[in-house]
């Protein structure tokens, strides 16, 4: 799907965002390997053109416009800034739906390794205890994220959505140990 | 087919050049308004004729119609039951809601019914909505005395932890003030926005509001002109209000065995909250002071001291320091990240709040802007970017989370808080039961799973689902959440198409029909209103010069000069006949010519009570002035 443009070439007022996908709406190549400062420098840019802040003395049209386009925008940087989210999205372009909310598992051997982790977490009761179980979390999902890119640049599409399942069911974890901290600190 | 009704390319014309980019950004807040302006990028708040820029936010409602600011201030004690103060406490607040703090608020609620909470003043039920329309209308008036011309548009605060209600009660007030509201802004974002391009700063800051009834934390990532919200917490009913609360209750209870059980007078409620806030602001650079708690007409003095305050109001002050500990956590930041903290609100003068503060940040906040106007200066920067073009852009966040009932009271979560606004997401449900035709859409604001510990925004239903088997229908319900924090919801059955589309208007929000009869009705009395507005507040500043003579020559009379008593006497009998007429000029001066006629006479009393060790007090002392609570009250005497 090509590219709307965001304003009119001839008469440069605001038009709809169109159909266009993440990667598109940023000017970005459909790749797993971004540079979030390149993402951020291109929200930025955009933002500073199509946020409703820049249309308040326009007319309710092109208001109801500019909302439209910072709502996509918003959507395309908050999808592509997080690497789960990316690859989730990464997938679905390619007709691959994860499915995955975190919660549900069926891979036998990432199952074991969710209720070891699980377990740590809930027995954790100082602080430090919780930031171990963090830590190795993250590890493993920084683990994850490279064989992401691997998978994606290969393309080996059938990995890439078994480590997106990982990678959200330790993001997940990563985020109840969160408020897990907050409780025993 | 054309998609734009388009005027020449790239512009769209503004048919009053000067009126269009005339708008101020106002700070409403709990204790004080403040209104500033900004032109070419240097915002300055608009102050009156005596130079000062807040204006209390207290409305007082008089025979003769309603007056805002010092003017109802200093009638707070004397007419405490037409007196309504902190009534941003209850912005967007239902019946129910209040009904908990019932007792603990400084004003009367009607609790018959349910929807918009309403407050018995003066013999009236208003809503919070109305009495802070009152307020946006003086500091407009404000505003245009000092500029000149009309005022019409404005950027409007909200502290960043209000929730829909709130936000939209506050729209409605300005809108019934006859201000067109540019955006709402969140009042950290706006401190930031005077800080940022004040510095020129780029990093990662906080900004640690604490208002006279709300707390707000932000943190913020300032970048080359861009200010992104990365998360926003906070509480918006704690303040600067639980404290003098709390140093009151513990003078009250010295001498709660006086009242018998009897309960305690509004009156003295207030008198006693006045003391209390002047015992604070005046520890915040002594150490001790005795202040008076009046009570079944005996004065006692109470002393406090700084570590007795310090020990009332730790509890607050630490629930501040882990909301400000969680947000940052929220931006998924570790404290040594934050670059600075920047400090808003007048509560933040307390020196046990900087202390903690810099205890969490272990960097020195910054707090070189007056804490009491650095929000309507931000405000006024981007009321001036708005309408006059800028590079600096603002990315702000919902506050709270945005979701819908599901079985068993459960929420499902639609829009996580923090996330960037304007946003739009839509979730899909199914019917439960078979050949169900209808579907209950509840929404609500929080971050709890239960329904019941949530905020609840609106119900509606959609009807028309054609019979199917249970879970066959798709319904899909979209949120959408604009650049003012405000939400609007629609539902569609997808297979059949039934569509139904609804701006959130809270159920215990103002009816359509009841803002159309307050908007006609303040159409049509704005300009006598603001007349007799002028008038009154002329008439009562009068009366208080009047009242504060007559005492004073009941105190002093033996200080006057051979005729000075006559001279003063025919100055005093013009003015009460100037207050007969409706000539707003003619009291200012005669007014002028009694204060005139009268300074020998006062500056004689201060001499002597300046010999007589009496410090601290002022010749403003003369006119009774409100402020200063060890003066005696004229007003009281009568």
């Amino acid at each position: 799907m090509p590219a709307a443009e965001p304003f009119c070439p001839t008469c440069k007022a605001v038009q709809p965002p169109g159909q266009g996908d993440h990667f598109v709406r940023l000017g970005l190549d459909r790749t797993y390997d971004l540079d979030p400062k390149s993402v951020e420098k291109k929200y930025f840019e955009l933002q500073r053109r199509l946020h409703p802040d820049r249309f308040v003395t326009r007319s309710p049209k092109e208001r109801a416009l500019s909302q439209a386009q910072a709502t996509s925008l918003n959507d395309a940087y908050e999808t592509l800034m997080d690497p789960l989210a990316r690859a989730v999205y990464l997938l679905r372009l390619s007709g691959i739906e994860t499915g995955g909310d975190g919660k549900t598992i069926d891979d036998p051997a990432l199952l074991m390794e969710a209720m070891e982790m699980r377990e740590a977490l809930a027995e954790a009761r100082t602080p430090a205890e919780v930031d171990a179980v963090v830590g190795h979390a993250r590890a493993e999902a920084a683990t994850c994220r490279a064989q992401l890119s691997r998978d994606f640049s290969a393309p080996d599409l059938a990995a890439a959505k078994q480590h997106t399942l990982r990678l959200t069911y330790l993001d997940k974890l990563v985020e109840d140990a969160r408020s897990r901290r907050l409780n025993v600190a | 087919m054309t998609l734009l009704q388009l005027h020449e390319p790239g512009e769209t014309p503004l048919p009053h050049e000067g009126d269009q980019t005339l708008a101020v950004g106002i700070d409403l807040g709990t204790t004080n308004s403040v209104v500033a302006i900004s032109t070419s990028g240097k915002p300055e708040v608009l102050r009156d004729a005596e130079g000062r820029g807040l204006v209390p936010s207290v409305v007082a409602y008089t025979d003769e119609g309603p007056i805002v600011g010092v003017a109802a201030q200093a009638r707070l004690v004397a007419e405490p039951d037409s007196v309504v103060s902190s009534v941003k406490r209850l912005m967007g607040r239902g019946a129910a809601d209040v009904k908990a703090l019932a007792g603990t608020l400084p004003y009367q609620l009607d609790a018959a019914e349910g929807g918009m909470v309403r407050l018995l003043v003066g013999g009236r039920r208003l809503t919070p909505v109305e009495i802070s329309a009152e307020i946006l209308k003086a500091v407009k008036d404000q505003a245009e005395q000092h500029l000149g011309r009309e005022v019409t548009r404005a950027v409007v605060t909200v502290p960043a932890y209000f929730d829909d209600a709130a936000r939209l009660a506050t729209k409605d007030a300005a809108r019934l003030a006859g201000l067109e509201v540019l955006r709402l802004v969140n009042e950290p974002t706006a401190a930031a926005l005077a800080y940022g391009l004040d510095k020129e700063a780029e990093g990662v800051y906080a900004v640690y509001d604490l208002g006279g009834g709300t707390f707000d934390v932000s943190i913020l990532r300032l970048e080359k002109g861009v200010f992104q919200v990365l998360a926003t917490g906070g509480d918006a009913s704690l303040g600067g209000d639980d404290f003098d609360h709390a140093i009151a209750e513990h003078w009250l209870a010295d001498r709660r065995s006086e009242l018998g059980g009897e309960p305690i007078t509004a009156g003295e409620v207030k008198q006693t909250l006045k003391s209390a806030r002047a015992a604070k602001e005046a520890l915040t650079t002594r150490e001790a002071g005795d202040f008076p708690v009046m009570l079944r007409g005996k004065t006692t003095l109470h002393r406090l001291t700084r570590e007795t305050l310090d020990g009332l109001i730790r509890p607050w002050i630490e629930t501040t320091i882990k909301i400000a500990r969680q947000v940052v956590d929220d931006a998924r930041l570790e404290l040594s990240e934050i670059q600075g903290v920047v400090l808003v609100g007048g509560s933040t003068r307390v020196p046990q709040v900087r202390q903690a503060i810099e205890g969490l940040f272990g960097t020195k906040p910054l707090a070189d802007i007056d804490p009491d106007e650095v929000v309507a200066l931000g405000a006024a920067l981007q009321a001036e970017a708005l309408t006059s073009g800028s590079d600096t852009l603002l990315l702000d966040v919902l506050p709270l989370s945005l979701g819908l009932e599901t079985m068993g009271g459960l929420v499902e979560k639609v829009i996580d808080r923090n996330t960037p606004i304007p946003v739009a997401k839509a979730q899909e449900f199914t019917t439960y039961q078979d050949g169900q035709g209808a579907m209950l859409i509840h929404v609500v604001q929080g971050e709890r799973e239960d329904v019941a510990d949530c905020r609840s925004l609106a119900r509606f239903v959609l009807a028309g689902i054609p019979p199917m088997v249970a879970g066959a229908a798709r319904i899909r319900v979209t949120f959408q959440v604009d650049a003012d924090g405000l939400l609007t919801v629609s539902a569609q059955e997808k297979t059949t198409g039934v569509e139904q589309r609804v701006e959130v208007k809270p159920s215990y929000g103002l009816t359509e029909d009841e803002m159309a009869r307050m908007l006609e009705e303040s159409m049509i009395h704005a300009r006598e209103d603001m007349e007799r507005r002028l008038l009154v507040e002329n008439r009562v500043e009068a009366r208080r010069v009047l009242l504060a003579l007559q005492a004073a020559l009941a105190a002093d009379a033996g200080l006057l000069d051979a005729g000075e008593g006559d001279r003063i006497e025919e100055a005093r009998r013009r003015l009460e006949a100037a207050i007969e007429g409706a000539d707003r000029d003619l009291i200012k001066a005669a007014v002028e010519r009694l204060e005139e006629a009268a300074r020998p006479f006062a500056e004689r009393r201060m001499d002597r009570a300046i010999r007589a060790g009496l410090a601290g007090h002022s010749i403003e002392e003369f006119k009774g002035d409100p402020g200063g609570c060890l003066a005696p009250d004229p007003e009281e005497k009568s």
